[in-house]
């Protein structure tokens, strides 16, 4: 129960909202939440919006994991200077 | 499913570059310990522990809130079952906890009228429809349920529906974090709880490396979350510099969701409240405050109470510490399996004796 998942909002009536869930829609509260509108991704958790997701922040992520591939790519080039050297 | 969110937090290469990463930077033993039922669930289902260096030991902490609920919360459920004109609404898993000497889904068997629900929204949906009797919602989870339950009450109040009642055993995680470090469980680092902190930000752990230099990464997931996260803890112990980050950024801003904080503390008040494996833990639980009462089924309802009885041989006490493993408990597979659950910690999905059941066939 303690699982949150992302949902795009599709229709807002007040505070409830249309969500889509991998397809399937459903009925979510946007009360505690602020500023959501349609075309957004939400953590959905037990019937409740509780926080948008940032895709700026989402992409910020997955960005740092091309420095990661970057900084092993390197090492093990080092590595390969070393072996050459000591060979 | 939009890319950005699921898929490329799956993608086998990214795994196998962080992997590689925390082998290059990792030298000592380190123990880190999660303490979120969803990380508990998502840990053990991507096979986390076996794709880490041997000298990364993951535990499981006290994050499952099924597990941690008392049995004398369960007994009281169950007494409230009993009287008359009573719905009882409940998240599925919880009426499987065994009670002193029933669980809530026996009662149903006999004929009490407890249903399933999915959200307080339902239970909610449920009071408006059967104005004649009182429904009971047993709100439990953490900060990023209470929030929600919160929300409900005050459309109870505004609606005056003053048939919908909450028991509430919420609760927040910090104090029983806390408490393990008090009660001596090693812990280097915590794979902080990403939707509790998605409702509270990275504040309530800023304690955690001040004053007792653990590190601490709020964590979304996904694997290559997980293992970044994983990444980050070790690189923070690697360099003796324990700090509070966030991996999980696209959920989790530094400050929270602060509408959310605002409702919660609207309607709830810390009190003193027991946990399974920790006992009572100061201002741990979520009381309805005094304006609200009358949506407080501790207010409105009276009962007597059967006294507690504890079980046999069950260890999830133990286990909600990270002391001791499912492995470690005799009854594990045998007595106590998912369709026959001793204790509480196999009976929800997210708890660590369920999970290591599910994902860890080779046992
Ligand atoms: S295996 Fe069953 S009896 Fe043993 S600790 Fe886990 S829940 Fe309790």
């Amino acid at each position: 129960m303690c699982l949150s998942v992302p949902a795009k909002v599709l229709e807002i009536h007040g505070e409830m909202a249309k969500v889509s869930l991998g397809g399937i829609e459903y009925e979510a509260s946007l009360q505690i939440v602020e500023d959501i509108q349609v075309g957004d991704y939400v953590l959905l958790h037990t019937g409740y919006a509780i926080q948008k997701l940032s895709e700026e922040e989402a992409m910020e992520t997955l960005k740092l994991f091309e420095e990661l591939k970057e900084l092993n790519k390197q090492i093990e080039e080092e590595e390969k200077d070393e072996r050459g050297r000591t060979d | 499913m939009s890319m950005k969110y699921i898929d490329e937090y799956r993608d086998k290469e990214i795994v196998q570059h962080l992997i590689q990463r925390i082998q290059s930077i990792s030298s000592r033993e380190i123990r880190l310990m999660e303490v979120c039922g969803g990380h508990t669930m998502a840990i053990q289902k991507f096979g986390i522990p076996s794709l880490l260096p041997k000298n990364i030991h993951l535990l499981s902490g006290p994050g499952c809130p099924v597990c941690v609920t008392s049995r004398g919360y369960i007994d009281q459920a169950i007494a409230y079952s009993r009287l008359d004109d009573i719905i009882i609404a409940s998240f599925g898993d919880l009426i499987r906890v065994p009670g002193s000497s029933s669980t809530l889904e026996k009662e149903k068997a006999r004929g009490a009228d407890i249903r399933i629900v999915y959200s307080s929204l339902d239970a909610l949906d449920m009071a408006r429809k059967n104005l004649q009797k009182k429904v009971v919602f047993l709100g439990i989870g953490f900060e990023t349920t209470a929030p929600g339950s919160a929300a409900t009450i005050q459309t109870a109040w505004k609606e005056n529906l003053e048939n919908f009642l909450l028991f509430s055993a919420h609760k927040i995680m910090p104090p029983a974090m806390e408490a393990l470090i008090d009660e001596g469980v090693k812990i280097d680092g915590y794979i902080a709880p990403g939707h509790v902190s998605t409702i509270t930000g990275h504040e309530i752990y800023l304690d955690f490396p001040e004053k007792f230099g653990i590190a601490c990464v709020i964590s979304g997931f996904e694997p290559v979350d997980l293992l970044q996260s994983v990444y980050m803890l070790v690189r923070q112990v690697e360099a003796n510099d324990p700090k509070v980050e966030i991996q999980y950024k696209r959920a989790v801003k530094l400050k929270g969701n602060e509408k959310a904080k605002d409702i919660m503390h609207e309607v709830f008040e810390l009190r003193d409240d027991w946990w399974r494996g920790l006992g009572v833990l100061t201002e741990s639980g979520l009381a309805v405050r005094e304006k609200y009462m009358n949506f407080d089924s501790e207010k409105v309802l009276n009962v007597t109470v059967e006294s507690l009885r504890e079980d046999k041989g069950c260890i999830c006490g133990e286990i909600l510490k990270g002391l001791k493993n499912p492995k470690d408990c005799k009854l594990f597979a045998k007595t106590c399996n998912p369709s026959d659950p001793v204790g509480a910690c196999m009976v929800s999905s997210e708890g660590a004796c369920h999970a290591y059941y599910k994902y860890n066939r080779n046992f």
